[in-house]
Parts: C-alpha cells; structure tokens; sequence
C-alpha cells in the first residue's frame, strides 16, 4: 500500500522523500465514557420503573388512546389552537403596526390594549368572559347567555389574551428590519399597505418564526384551561372518563401522549417555515 | 462590459430628464445644522458630482431631492415641480404621502449599501416597483427588467438572491432597480463607497454609461478621476454649506478657496 504513495511523493517534489507529515491523536477522554454509562443505566432504571409499574395501567391508556370521545377532544383542542393562533396573529399584527405609527392615539391604545391583556391571568379573563352576562344580559336585544356559548367564550378570551403576546412578537419582528429596506421602497414609490406586506412582513418573519413556534405550542396546551368552562377539548374529555371509571393516572397519560405528540409534529414544522424564511440569506448556491 | 453598457444609453435615452433646483434649503438633525442654505442648479441632462468630507452634509442634500428628509426651510423643485410640498402663497404644505410616492416614482435613488431587498430574486426586484406602484403588467415589467439586467451585463442573474452576487454586481441590480422606473432625475448616494476596490470599476462603468444617454445624475462621491471624466459641475461643499462649484477643470485643478484645495490634497 505505501509504495504507490511513496512513488507519488517522490515524483511530484523535488524535496528528498521526507517522514509522513505527523497525525493529530484527540484527547482520550475516559471520564465520558463512565459518566455516559451512569446515565444510561440510571434511565434504563426509570423506565423498567414505568413499564412494571402496574398502577400506570398501560392496558387502560391504550383502551382509551383512540375511543371516539379522545379523539373528538383531541379535535377541538388541534382547532382551537389553529383558530386562536390565526386570530390573534391577525389581531396582533394591527396592534402592532398600531404601536408602530405615527398616530399616538392608536400607540397610546395599542400599548394600553398589551398592558391589560397581558397583565391578568388567562384563567380570570375565562371567567370574565364566561360570565359577560352578568354585566352585559342582551346584546341588541339577544340574551348573551344564547348568544355566547362555551366554545365562542373560549375563542374570544384566548384569541384576546393571544393578540397582547402576538402583538409584541410582530413588532420585535418589524423592528428587526433594516430601516434601509423601507427607504429602498419608499424611494421607489411604494404604498404604505405594500411595503407592509410585500418588503417589511416577509422579511420580520425571520424573527417572528421562531417565537411564533414557541407561542403555537404554549398555545396548544394552554387551551386545556378551557376546561375550567366545560368545553370538551383533549384534556377535558379524558377528565369526563375518569370522573366516572376513577382510572385518573392512565387517562392524564392518554392527554399528554397526545399533547407531547402533537407538539413533536408542530417542532418539526417550525423547522421547515424557518428554512423557507431563511431563503436569501445564506450564501452561494 | 463595453458592449453591454452602450446599449444602457439606448434605453434610457428615450426618457424624458428633468432640471433641479434648490434654494435656499436648510436642515437640522437636532442641534447640528446639517444643511445652512443650499442654493444649486441642475441643467437637464447634466451631470453634478458633489464632493466633500464626511459630515459636510451632502448625502443629506442628495436625499432631500427625493424627499427622504424633509427640509426645515427652502424648495426643491424637480422639472419645475416642487417636491414634497404644495406651495400657497408664502406657505409650504407638505403633500399626502401618495403624492409624495408618485413624485419619487420619478426620481432613481440609489444607495451606498444598495439595500436591495433580500427576500426577493434579482427579476423580482427590479419588477417590483413598475408593477405596483406603476401598475404595469407584469409580463412586460418582467421582459423590459430582462433588459436592463442585460445592459447592467447581469443577464444569468435574474434568478439570483441578491446575497449570492459581489456587491459590485449588487449595485448594479439596484441601479437596473432604479433605472425600471424609467426616472428623468437619477441620484446615487455614494454607490461605490462600500465596495471592495476592484469591484469600483464596474458600477463606474455603468454609471459613466447612464451619463452619457443624457439623464440628469446627481452623484455623491470620493471619486475624484470619475467625476473629472463624467461631471459637467463638480460641487465642493463643507459644513452644510456649498464651498465653491464649477466645471472639473475648474474646481479640481484650480479651485479657488483654501478649504477645496486642503480637501483635494488629501484625497488626491
């Protein structure tokens, strides 16, 4: 094998045949074997734990992981979440863009509207809103109570409450942008609507992605406090079965199997809205 | 490069190119006095190249023509149009935004750090402002576009981010940007200070060009060779105040005032 090498070596230097260049040997690092068989063993511990463990009933959790009624809350939660988070994304965007013009009046009220949204508790504005009858009973001569059920009070108050955080998140985004951007499109007669849209948004996305993914999972999980006004999504369903078979661990395990689930699909698709935001910024083809 | 930046002066041509002038304009970042009473007169299909040290406020001037800064007192005027402002007897009222963009879709501005926009393709780009602030039809926006990335000699780029290019070339997609609007008026912001020294020749090349087809350019530069080519007017300006003007044989090799000679010194 080293004679083909050595022959190479000779024919293109003039350099009489040197010894090979040395070769780079890494740290042997010992310790990270020892500390990496530790951990192994510790968690192959846990979950022999959690697989003999009979109290965490798995036979239950896999009855339950697809009935009809899991299922159906699992649906509400995966629309919810879609609804509350396009709403208040809309919403939060005009706030922003408020906060952002040269109108102090509709700063002053976009900073107002952030401030009390995001200064009380999601589950007191529920409440709120649950009981908007009591202080508003008809609304253009319809009774609230009719008007208003359970899953439209969950919409408003967690799309309201969303919009607040939405809002700072667009604006950090808008921020985020050079302001040569908007000189180039103002220079070339670009309308204010335009610019928005098709120079400034596009480009704060960049920045609003990765939050925006954050807040989408947040959001996901944080509908399950509509089950505090009884609407039926994932984790309110699973509470309904075990309020009547008292089988309470297997069945807040089919909930956050759910959860987690849903929530490893939503990461990965972050990953790829991220990539097609980032498109010219890398370098060459 | 030659071939292709002849054919630039074919196309633009054809355009109509509109007289400046300024009077008695004054600006104020603050405390700082940027611009203490411009007076200057830009002939229709002239070129003017401003000099100055940095801070002597000319990169304000420039702008104020297209009304990216808004003056404290005095007029721009643009082929006999006042920008920015609507004149009532002896007020100035500034025009509604719209106005104002229908205005600058006369004027070319381009950039020292050309601020291409880096979302969009190179086509999509000099498109842009022709579809939506001219409404033109976009198939037409996009072949007359072809063209000018043709002239600029950045045919294969179309497709192309704008952070794939040199800057060099970057700067030439914007000036083909500016040029798409077909602008009577062009301005250029120091657009070869943030390049690297071998990439200067190209832009140069395609300016020089654009300034032969007899547009009215407005160039703010370090260059003292391009604007002893190129200029009919170099104008000297320092601490917000217009120094001396005249023609480059002139101002360049026997200027009149101390501080044109220490300046020119030190950069020549």
């Amino acid at each position: 094998m080293t004679t083909p090498l050595a022959t190479l070596v000779k024919t293109d230097s003039t350099a009489p045949p040197a010894e090979p260049p040395p070769r780079v040997v890494p740290t042997r690092r010992a310790g990270q074997w020892v500390t990496a068989a530790v951990v192994l063993v510790l968690l192959g511990l846990g979950l022999l734990s959690v697989v003999r463990n009979k109290a965490f009933q798995w036979d239950v959790v896999a009855q339950y992981f697809t009935s009809a009624s899991v299922l159906r809350g699992l649906g509400l939660t995966l629309w919810l979440t879609a609804l509350v988070m396009a709403l208040g994304f809309l919403l939060g965007t005009l706030l922003a863009v408020f906060r952002l013009s040269a109108n102090p009046v509709l700063r002053a009220v976009s900073w107002g509207y952030v401030w009390f949204f995001r200064s009380t508790p999601i589950l007191v504005q529920l409440l709120f809103w649950f009981n908007i009858g009591a202080l508003y009973p008809t609304v253009l001569g319809v009774h609230t109570v009719n008007l208003l059920g359970p899953v439209a009070v969950a919409v408003i108050g967690l799309t309201l409450h969303e919009a607040a955080y939405a809002a700072e998140v667009v604006r950090g985004g808008i921020l985020s942008v050079d302001r040569g951007q908007i000189e180039a499109a103002q220079s070339l007669g670009l309308g204010r609507l335009r610019r928005l849209t098709r120079i400034v948004l596009p480009q704060a996305m960049r920045a609003i992605v990765p939050p925006a993914g954050n807040m989408l999972i947040g959001t996901l999980k944080g509908t399950s406090i509509v089950s505090v006004i009884a609407v039926q999504d994932l984790l309110y369903s699973t509470q309904l079965i075990y309020h009547r078979t008292y089988e309470v661990i297997p069945l807040l395990l089919v909930a956050t199997l759910w959860y987690v689930a849903v929530t490893s699909v939503l990461s990965l698709g972050q990953h790829y809205v991220e990539r097609y935001y980032a498109r010219g910024t890398g370098g060459a083809r | 490069m030659s071939s292709a930046t002849t054919t630039v002066s074919a196309a633009v041509s054809e355009t109509a190119t509109a007289k400046v002038e300024i009077r008695s304009v004054h600006k104020n970042f603050g405390p700082l006095h940027v611009l203490r009473g411009i007076d200057l007169d830009v002939r229709a299909g002239e070129v003017t190249v401003v000099l100055g040290p940095s801070g002597s406020g000319k990169s304000t001037l420039l702008r104020t023509i297209n009304h990216l800064e808004k003056v404290d007192s005095g007029t721009v005027s643009v082929d006999g149009t006042l920008v920015g402002y609507r004149r009532s007897g002896n007020r100035l009222y500034e025009l509604r935004e719209r106005d104002i963009l229908k205005q600058r879709t006369r004027i070319g501005f381009v950039f020292q750090n050309f601020h291409l926009f880096p979302h969009l393709t190179v086509l999509e780009n000099i498109v842009e402002a022709p579809v939506s602030a001219l409404k033109r039809p976009r198939k037409e926006a996009e072949a007359a576009a072809r063209k000018l990335l043709d002239r600029v000699g950045l045919a294969d780029k179309a497709e192309a981010y704008p952070k794939q290019l040199s800057g060099g070339q970057q700067q030439r997609v914007a000036i083909a940007r500016a040029l798409a609007l077909e602008p009577g008026l062009l301005l250029f912001d120091e657009p070869t200070s943030a390049l690297d020294p071998e990439l200067v020749g190209e832009v140069l090349d395609v300016i020089k060009d654009l300034a032969a087809s007899g547009t009215t350019m407005i160039v703010v530069t370090h260059e003292i060779g391009f604007a002893r080519e190129v200029a009919d007017t170099v104008v000297f300006m320092d601490e917000g105040r217009i120094v001396e003007q005249g023609p480059p044989a002139e101002v360049l090799d026997s200027p009149r005032h101390e501080r044109t000679r220490a300046f020119l010194s030190k950069v020549l």
